[in-house]
């Protein structure tokens, strides 16, 4: 669980209950020493420059190019996404996921909302808390969509790299945790 | 625009911005110029005011809302989120600052409170809104109201943290002091705290706040912030300590990083090196009542 800032905790908790044992990373000896990275929401601009200045974005990179499973929400896709479309920019990127993200897209936070998704693969629908959420633009041949919100993609899968727009661990529901600790699993 | 239904403005939607927000600083700004500083330097928000309070400390006067064109020229500067202020209980600056598009609304003790005995009823507004609180009870107080989130008041635009270490200290053990009690004494403490009995009774069962609990007021150092972080805040707002002091941005970004790494004084060590001068602080027992900010609200 990459914890250098922005809403971990509740991560942890859902990956503990999907049954992974979750650690916090905020340097590189402890990007070392784990399986798979759930990158959080939070500022990216922020989360992006403390990766660039405690020297994890390289070695973030060269995990990820070498297989390592990854799941972003939120300003965790801006951080995977290969593009960044519109004038406002996140420089300190992975751009490991073949995908073309518009920052705050869906308005400021009076327009945050709450939305039930339908999502491939699981049987009930999904409640899904739209943050300052960043939209999905563009997706790339590899990419498969799993949910999507009127129309727009809002959970992408590209081999082992899992994003959403939505932040999917504030209501106590595992289940998209549980998807991906099983992409863990299976790539071990 | 849509067919899915779309809540806003529910309860997970404002306090998780909140929670966006953690392990991070907040900092004051009053020109667009300042927001890209503390934008550059890792700031996870700005709040967007006319004067820092060591100047509203400095010039005294009524203090109100910034002019709504500054916070637009801030909003229009960064892309991170975008806080503004309001003063206590004046619901129609609230209203105002929800209608250009605030992120969050700090309903604040550092302007001049517009009612003594009510604040503004929070629960009326899509847009969240953060308070200050000195204890438990002040907190629990501004989230029966509708807060998002909670800052420990500490006493702003001096410079020093003594005030905020207290009242983090107080909603700390108090809420400590909740999770020993058995749920026969929870009405007893619910009416010594002056706090709405389903919050103390939530919090006699998780020990925390149901909303993100920062820090702000008196701030000045790296280490100050992690100071606070390491007492239990989840982020941090600084004020007049970054552009007060005398390299605004290597500080800004010092306290950027020290509030991160707040537990590794190696690398608290290695931010504080070179800030240039630190704001000059204020002994708060040298302040007379009056200009005590943190006892403007209850």
């Amino acid at each position: 669980m990459l914890a250098l800032q922005g809403g971990a905790r509740e991560h942890l908790r859902a990956l503990e209950s999907a049954g992974a044992t979750p650690v916090e990373v905020k340097k590189p000896a402890q990007l070392a020493g784990v399986d798979a990275l759930v990158l959080p929401g939070g500022e990216s601009t922020t989360i992006g420059k403390l990766l660039d200045r405690f020297e994890l974005l390289e070695p973030l990179k060269e995990r990820a190019n070498d297989g390592m499973p990854l799941y972003g929400t939120c300003a965790g896709l801006i951080l995977m996404a290969n593009q960044i479309v519109g004038g406002q920019d996140a420089p300190h990127r992975l751009g490991v996921m073949d995908v073309g993200v518009r920052r705050n897209a869906y308005g400021r936070q009076v327009d945050s909302f709450e939305s039930e998704l339908e999502v491939k693969g699981l049987e009930a629908s999904f409640t899904a808390v739209f943050i300052r959420a960043p939209v999905i633009e563009r997706v790339g041949d590899g990419v498969e969509v799993l949910a999507t919100c009127d129309e727009v993609p809002v959970l992408v899968r590209q081999g082992r790299l899992m994003a959403s727009s939505f932040h999917p661990e504030m209501t106590g529901d595992a289940r998209l945790h549980e998807v991906f600790v099983e992409i863990v699993r299976k790539t071990k | 625009m849509a067919d899915t239904s779309r809540e806003t403005g529910g309860l997970r939607v404002k306090r998780g911005l909140a929670e966006m927000l953690k392990g991070g600083v907040i900092m004051d700004v009053t020109t667009a110029e300042q927001a890209k500083i503390a934008e550059d330097a890792g700031a996870v928000a700005v709040m967007a005011l006319e004067r820092v309070p060591a100047d509203i400390r400095a010039e005294g006067g009524v203090v109100r809302m910034a002019d709504t064109s500054k916070v637009h020229e801030i909003m229009e500067s960064v892309s991170i989120p975008v806080m503004a202020k309001c003063r206590i209980g004046h619901f129609v600056e609230a209203q105002v600052l929800e209608s250009i598009g605030v992120d969050y609304i700090d309903e604040s003790e550092v302007l001049t409170p517009a009612d003594e005995s009510n604040h503004v009823d929070k629960w009326d507004f899509t847009v969240p809104f953060v308070c200050g609180a000195t204890n438990l009870g002040e907190a629990l107080r501004r989230i029966g109201e509708g807060a998002a989130m909670i800052r420990s008041k500490g006493e702003a635009g001096t410079g020093n943290v003594v005030e905020a270490v207290r009242h983090m200290r107080s909603i700390g053990s108090e809420m400590k002091r909740l999770t020993t009690l058995d749920s026969g004494e929870l009405m007893g403490a619910a009416k010594e705290l002056r706090a709405p009995f389903e919050l103390v009774r939530e919090i006699a069962q998780t020990g925390k706040l149901p909303v993100v609990l920062f820090t702000a007021g008196g701030i000045a150092t790296p280490a100050d912030a992690a100071l606070m972080m390491q007492l239990g805040a989840e982020g941090v707002f600084v004020g007049s300590g970054i552009f007060k002091s005398g390299d605004p941005a290597t500080r800004a970004r010092a306290i950027v990083d020290a509030t991160t790494h707040f537990a590794d004084p190696d690398i608290i060590a290695k931010v504080s090196k070179g800030l240039g001068e630190a704001m000059v602080g204020i002994n708060v027992s040298d302040l007379p009542d009056s200009e005590r900010l943190a006892r403007r609200g209850w």
